[in-house]
């Protein structure tokens, strides 16, 4: 119940500064309401269609495949394979990291992890279009060429970088790499 | 337009879900249904952030404010990025309001990228799963990863 409350932090401060507002100046605080319920509205058009698409996607990516390929021994289609899975889910990067490390207890190998991370953060299919129309398609689709090989880049540079005992409660064998 | 293409996509790829498989589609759309409501109070908090911030402050006022295309406003907006983590949901409306105020696209694409790849205030999570040392590289190297990408937005829009 708090974390339900507190998650509502933002919203009831500036619901209590616009109250306070109309005290004083009326005029500005139907201004500064007007514009949050336009913006809304805007928002509210697109993020229920591209949810839908998600979860559509969510049910339908057979997950087992996909878990069952990340291994250390799965090279390119392992990592096409955690692009794939990182864009098809929903969420904000946080929820993934309990599926990450599930992942990981699984043998995903560490770069696929990262690249796993990397895709649910910033790269969804669906959103192409949320991305197109609040900013433009050219931009969209310029700036999804350019993080997908980055995503990649990152998630080989992290298997170099970090040793794979690292994790908190080393559930499983260290591999050399 | 576009939200117009979405909506018919989105209702073809339902109906097609629904004619072959009913209750993997109510599957699908209760994860839809929970994933949206987790989305309401971040979307609410954005929206009624921008909407006061934009009655308080002059619009030409903001518009300097991100008008310096150069390195210090680049560098600055993909720090502002870093500091939160955003869902992509939240983030794109953001940027395109930042976008209407004039904000550069190099700069916005670096904005979307650390906004969604790193997140300060989420560090202490990840570190719980991941350790301190995934975390940090991670986070750094994203960090990285969204100047370049604004660097080459830059170049090539």
């Amino acid at each position: 119940m708090m974390k339900r409350i507190n998650k509502y932090r933002l919203f009831a401060t500036i619901l209590t500064i616009d109250l306070v507002l109309t005290l004083f100046d009326t005029k500005l605080a139907q201004l500064s309401a007007t514009k949050s319920l336009v913006f809304l509205i805007e928002v509210l058009i697109i993020v229920p269609p591209v949810m839908v698409l998600m979860g559509l996607i969510d049910v339908w990516v057979p997950k087992k495949l996909v878990e069952d390929n990340l291994g250390p021994a799965s090279g390119a289609r392992g990592s096409a394979l955690a692009l794939l899975l990182g864009s098809a889910a929903a969420g904000p990067l946080y929820a993934a990291f309990p599926i990450a490390l599930s992942l990981r207890k699984k043998g995903a190998r560490l770069s696929n992890i990262a690249i796993f991370l990397g895709t649910w953060a910033t790269i969804k299919i669906p959103m192409i279009l949320m991305e197109s129309s609040f900013i433009g398609i050219r931009f969209a689709l310029l700036r999804l060429a350019f993080t997908i090989p980055g995503v990649l880049g990152v998630g080989f540079l992290m298997e170099r970088v970090v040793p794979a005992n690292i994790f908190p409660d080393k559930p499983f064998p260290v591999e050399h790499a | 337009m576009l939200s117009l293409t979405l909506l018919s996509i989105t209702l073809i790829a339902l109906m097609v879900s629904f004619r072959k498989d009913r209750e993997r589609t109510k599957k699908a759309l209760l994860l839809s249904y929970r994933s949206f409501m987790t989305l309401v109070p971040s979307l609410l908090g954005m929206t009624g952030l921008v909407g006061l911030v934009l009655a308080l402050i002059p619009q030409d006022l903001l518009g300097n404010l991100f008008m310096f295309h150069g390195i210090a406003g680049f560098v600055l907006i993909a720090v502002v990025g870093a500091i939160v983590t955003m869902p992509a949901p939240v983030a794109f409306p953001l940027a395109g309001s930042l976008l209407k105020l004039g904000a550069s696209l190099p700069a916005l694409a670096a904005f979307i990228t650390t906004l969604t790849m790193v997140g300060l205030v989420t560090a202490p999570m990840e570190m719980a799963y991941f350790g301190k040392r995934f975390t940090i590289v991670r986070q750094s190297l994203s960090f990285i990863l969204a100047i370049l990408i604004g660097i080459l937005m830059g170049v090539f829009l």
